[in-house]
């Protein structure tokens, strides 16, 4: 029983810490809060992967926080904010990476493979089916068709 | 077998291949240890008073000249602590090491260099981690190898230990001496 009190207390205390953090940037205008409320979510805390840098608590998004509040501020464009930090971080901080020779394949393979997958099924199933059309062509000519008459009558 | 069975059989052991390249490298690669965007590019300019002496001003060409390590440390950081006696012994040996004080107090950095020892050539003040976000830097510590011009060769995240040094850094040391 007791065991279980603790386990549910570090439950609770990690109900706590999983907050998004919170900040209070004053924006001039509606549109620059709307446009950092995408940008910090669409970039990707460094530190502690997989949370991007709206809900990260790492003294490093803030940081980036801080930053894209200013360059927001500063009348900089979406490109050169996030240019700035792929700069200096690397595509990593992108959730969303560009189109290059290095990711080409992430971008385009599932598809290139759901692609051939299906051109092989196709494929398949067209020889299936002409060899089945080919089997019912298979009529018989009129000599074995008297043939044939013939036998089943001596079976009658 | 027919032609369309062989390539689709081809295929699949190609998708098969594939993963098992993929999965291999997950496994070999340590996905919090990220390779720094600046290999390859000069170090960033900075101008930064020392850690000793706030009227003491270091900039970029005080670094440039002679290949060196750049060390990302704080006292606040308990890797670090780890970490400080090899940068001891690798000074004492006549390895060029910088230090950046990152997000850290001047006073409680000096404390530290006079308990543990300065292996450090420079030391830079960095209380805001101004230097540190030029550089890419998401925790403490990181080592960066600079060449005699400046040029960022290789980032380390975490902590170097003596076997890391025998096993790959110090050839990488030599052959920027060797340059």
């Amino acid at each position: 029983m007791k065991r279980l009190v603790y386990v549910l207390g570090l439950l609770l205390a990690c109900l706590g810490t999983a907050q998004a953090s919170i900040d209070t940037y004053e924006f001039s205008t509606q549109a620059e809060r709307e446009r950092y409320r995408t940008l910090v979510e669409e970039l990707r805390c460094p530190k502690c992967q997989n949370q991007n840098i709206a809900d990260s608590d790492a003294p490093i998004a803030m940081d980036m926080r801080d930053e894209i509040y200013s360059k927001l501020e500063a009348g900089q464009s979406d490109e050169e904010i996030i240019g700035f930090l792929v700069e200096r971080y690397g595509d990593f901080v992108r959730y969303k990476p560009p189109v290059n020779s290095k990711t080409v394949i992430l971008w385009y393979g599932p598809a290139a493979f759901l692609a051939f997958g299906l051109l092989m099924v196709v494929i398949i199933l067209m020889r299936r089916r002409r060899s089945v059309v080919a089997k019912q062509d298979q009529s018989l000519s009129s000599d074995e068709q008297a043939r044939l008459s013939d036998i089943l009558k001596q079976y009658k | 077998m027919s032609k369309t069975r062989l390539i689709a059989v081809f295929g699949v052991l190609i998708g098969v291949a594939l993963f098992a390249a993929m999965a291999l490298f997950g496994i070999n690669n340590d996905p919090s240890k990220l390779p720094s965007a600046l290999k390859g590019k000069l170090f960033p300019e900075f101008s930064a008073p020392t850690v000793h002496d706030a009227e003491k001003i270091i900039t970029r060409d005080d670094m440039i000249g002679r290949p060196a390590l750049v060390n990302v440390w704080a006292t606040w950081c308990v890797e670090c602590k780890i970490e400080h006696p090899v940068f001891n012994e690798l000074a004492r040996q006549g390895v060029v090491i910088h230090g950046i004080n990152y997000k850290d107090d001047n006073a409680e950095a000096q404390r530290w260099l006079e308990d543990f020892l300065n292996p450090y050539q420079l030391n830079i003040s960095d209380p805001k981690g101004r230097l540190g976000f030029d550089l890419g830097v998401y925790g403490a510590p990181e080592t960066f190898f600079i060449d005699k011009h400046g040029y960022i060769v290789h980032r380390h995240t975490g902590v170097i230990d003596e076997r890391m040094w025998q096993e790959k850094f110090a050839a990488m040391y030599q052959e920027l001496l060797d340059e």
